[in-house]
C-alpha cells in the first residue's frame, strides 16, 4: 500500500489531468442522463398508454436493456455508431442514455401510477384533456416523487460512466489506470480516482436534495 | 318547478363488468333546483353522478344536458364538463399548488382568462366562501372543511351552470360538517342547480327541492322533502328512514 503522503503529494501533482477527466465524466453523465431523461418518460407513457402494441414495444426495450451487460450496450453503440462518423463521446453519451433511458422508464411509469386518480379526475371534471391533466396536474406530482429514486440513478449513470474507459475515452477511469501503469504505482492513482468519484457522488446527491427542498415547498 | 330542463336523465344503464349498477333510471333537474340523491352505499347513487359528467360513460340510455343529448363519441366531453362542475368526497385539491392557484388554474388554462381577471375572481370566490386569507396557503395545511370550500370555489372559478357534489362531507371530521353545508346552501339560494349525493338528511330536509331515494341501481322513490321524509309512499324508503333516523 502506498503511504498516505504520497497519496496526497501525487493528488496535487496530478489534478490538472484529473480535472480533465473530470470534466470529460461530468460532460458524459450530463448529457446522458438528460437524454435519458426523455427517453425514460416515452417510455414510461408506451407502459401506462394502455394500448397493447405500446406497451409490448417498452416492455421488449426494458427487457433488452436489462437483459444485457452494460459494456456489451456501449461496445455495440460504440462500433454501430463510430461506423456512421459518429464521435466516440456521442457514442457512449447515447449508449449510456439507451441504458438509464430503460431504468428511468420504469422510474416515472411507478410515480406515474402512484398519484392518486382523484388527481386526474379533479383535472378532467375542470374540462381539462386528458393530456391538459397529464401535463399540469399529474406530471409535477410524479416528478417529485421520482427525484429521490431519479437521484440514485443518476449515480448510477455516473458511475457507470467510468466504462467509457474501455473504448479509449479519456474520462476519470482511464486517467487513473493510464497513469497508474505508467508510474507502476496503480494502486495510488485508484485511491485519487475513488476521491473523485466520491465527490461527484456528493454534488449529485447534494443538487438532488436541493431540487427536493424547492419542490416540497407545498408540504 | 317552471324552469328549464338543466338534466335529463332517460332509461340509464350502466354496468361494471358483471355488476349492473344502474338499471333503466330516469331523472329531471330543473333550474335552480337543488336535488339530493340518498340511498346506501352501493344503490349507485355516486356513479349516477359521475354519468352526469361523463367520469364514467354510460352503457345505453340518455343523457340531456340544457336541452342537448350528449354522447361521449359525438361530443367534447370537454366543452360540456366546463359546464358542470364537481365536487369530490376526498377534495382532490391539486396538492402541488396553492390554494389560488388551485383555483385559477382551468379558467387560465382551459378557458384562456388571463392571470389578472382569474386572480381577482378566485380572491372574490374566496371571500365567497370564508377563505380570503387563505389564498397563499397549500391544501396540506389546510382542515378538510377548508379543503372542500377550496373545492367548491375551484369548480365555481369555471362559471358552470350545473354542480354536482358527490358525498362533499362524508370524509370529514364531524364539526367540519357544517361549514361545508352552510356554503352549499348559499350556493343554493343563489339559484345554482345542484345534484348532491348526501348521507347529510338535514341538508336535504332543509335545502333540497327534490329528494331521491335509490336502492339497487334504481330509482325508488322521487319527492318533496316534508313529503319524502313525513310521508314516503314506499316501503323500502320507510325502512330506509327508519333504518337512519
Amino acid at each position: 500500500m502506498p503511504s498516505l503522503t504520497h497519496v496526497i503529494d501525487v493528488f496535487f501533482a496530478t489534478y490538472d489531468v484529473f480535472l480533465k477527466g473530470m470534466m470529460l465524466t461530468l460532460q458524459v453523465t450530463a448529457i446522458s442522463i438528460l437524454i435519458a431523461i426523455f427517453i425514460g418518460l416515452f417510455f414510461a407513457f408506451l407502459k401506462i398508454s394502455g394500448v397493447k402494441v405500446l406497451q409490448w414495444i417498452a416492455d421488449a426495450y426494458i427487457y433488452l436493456v436489462r437483459g444485457t451487460p452494460l459494456i456489451v450496450q456501449i461496445f455495440i453503440f460504440y462500433f454501430g455508431m463510430t461506423s456512421f462518423n459518429i464521435s466516440a463521446f456521442w457514442s457512449v453519451a447515447l449508449g449510456l442514455a439507451f441504458h438509464n433511458g430503460a431504468y428511468i422508464a420504469e422510474i416515472f411509469r411507478g410515480t406515474i401510477q402512484s398519484i392518486d386518480k382523484g388527481q386526474m379526475e379533479a383535472g378532467r371534471s375542470l374540462g381539462m384533456s386528458r393530456s391538459l391533466s397529464m401535463r399540469r396536474i399529474i406530471l409535477p406530482q410524479a416528478f417529485r416523487r421520482a427525484l429521490p429514486p431519479l437521484g440514485n440513478q443518476f449515480i448510477i449513470g455516473l458511475k457507470d460512466s467510468s466504462l467509457a474507459a474501455f473504448i479509449g475515452m479519456y474520462e476519470l477511469f482511464n486517467v487513473a489506470t493510464t497513469m497508474g501503469s505508467n508510474d507502476f504505482d496503480n494502486m495510488t492513482y485508484l485511491l485519487i480516482v475513488a476521491v473523485y468519484y466520491l465527490f461527484l457522488v456528493y454534488l449529485i446527491s447534494i443538487v438532488v436534495r436541493l431540487l427536493e427542498k424547492k419542490l416540497s415547498v407545498s408540504d | 318547478m317552471d324552469g328549464r330542463d338543466m338534466i335529463e336523465v332517460k332509461k340509464l344503464n350502466k354496468s361494471f363488468g358483471d355488476l349492473h349498477v344502474l338499471k333503466d333510471v330516469d331523472i329531471n333537474v330543473k333550474e335552480s333546483d337543488v336535488v339530493c340523491l340518498i340511498g346506501a352505499s352501493g344503490s349507485g347513487k355516486s356513479t349516477l353522478l359521475r354519468c352526469l359528467n361523463f367520469l364514467e360513460i354510460k352503457d345505453n340510455g340518455q343523457i340531456i344536458i340544457e336541452g342537448e343529448e350528449i354522447n361521449a363519441d359525438s361530443h367534447d366531453l370537454n366543452k360540456v364538463r366546463q359546464k358542470i362542475g364537481m365536487v369530490f368526497q376526498h377534495f382532490n385539491l391539486f396538492p402541488h399548488k396553492n390554494v389560488i392557484e388551485n383555483i385559477m388554474e382551468a379558467p387560465v388554462h382551459v378557458k384562456g382568462v388571463s392571470k389578472e381577471q382569474a386572480i381577482k375572481e378566485a380572491k372574490e370566490l374566496l371571500a365567497k366562501v370564508g377563505l380570503a386569507d387563505k389564498e397563499k396557503v397549500y391544501p396540506s395545511k389546510l382542515s378538510g372543511g377548508q379543503k372542500q370550500r377550496v373545492a367548491i370555489a375551484r369548480a365555481l372559478a369555471m362559471k358552470p351552470d350545473i354542480m354536482l357534489f358527490d358525498e362533499p362531507t362524508s370524509a370529514l371530521d364531524p364539526e367540519l360538517v357544517g361549514e361545508v353545508l352552510t356554503t352549499m346552501k348559499e350556493l343554493a339560494e343563489e339559484g345554482m342547480t345542484m345534484v348532491v349525493v348526501t348521507h347529510e338528511m338535514g341538508f336535504a330536509r332543509e335545502v333540497a327541492d327534490w329528494v331521491v331515494y335509490m336502492h339497487g341501481g334504481r330509482i325508488v322513490e322521487v319527492g318533496r322533502p316534508e313529503e319524502f321524509f313525513e310521508n314516503p309512499t314506499e316501503e323500502r324508503t320507510r325502512e330506509f328512514l327508519s333504518n337512519i333516523f
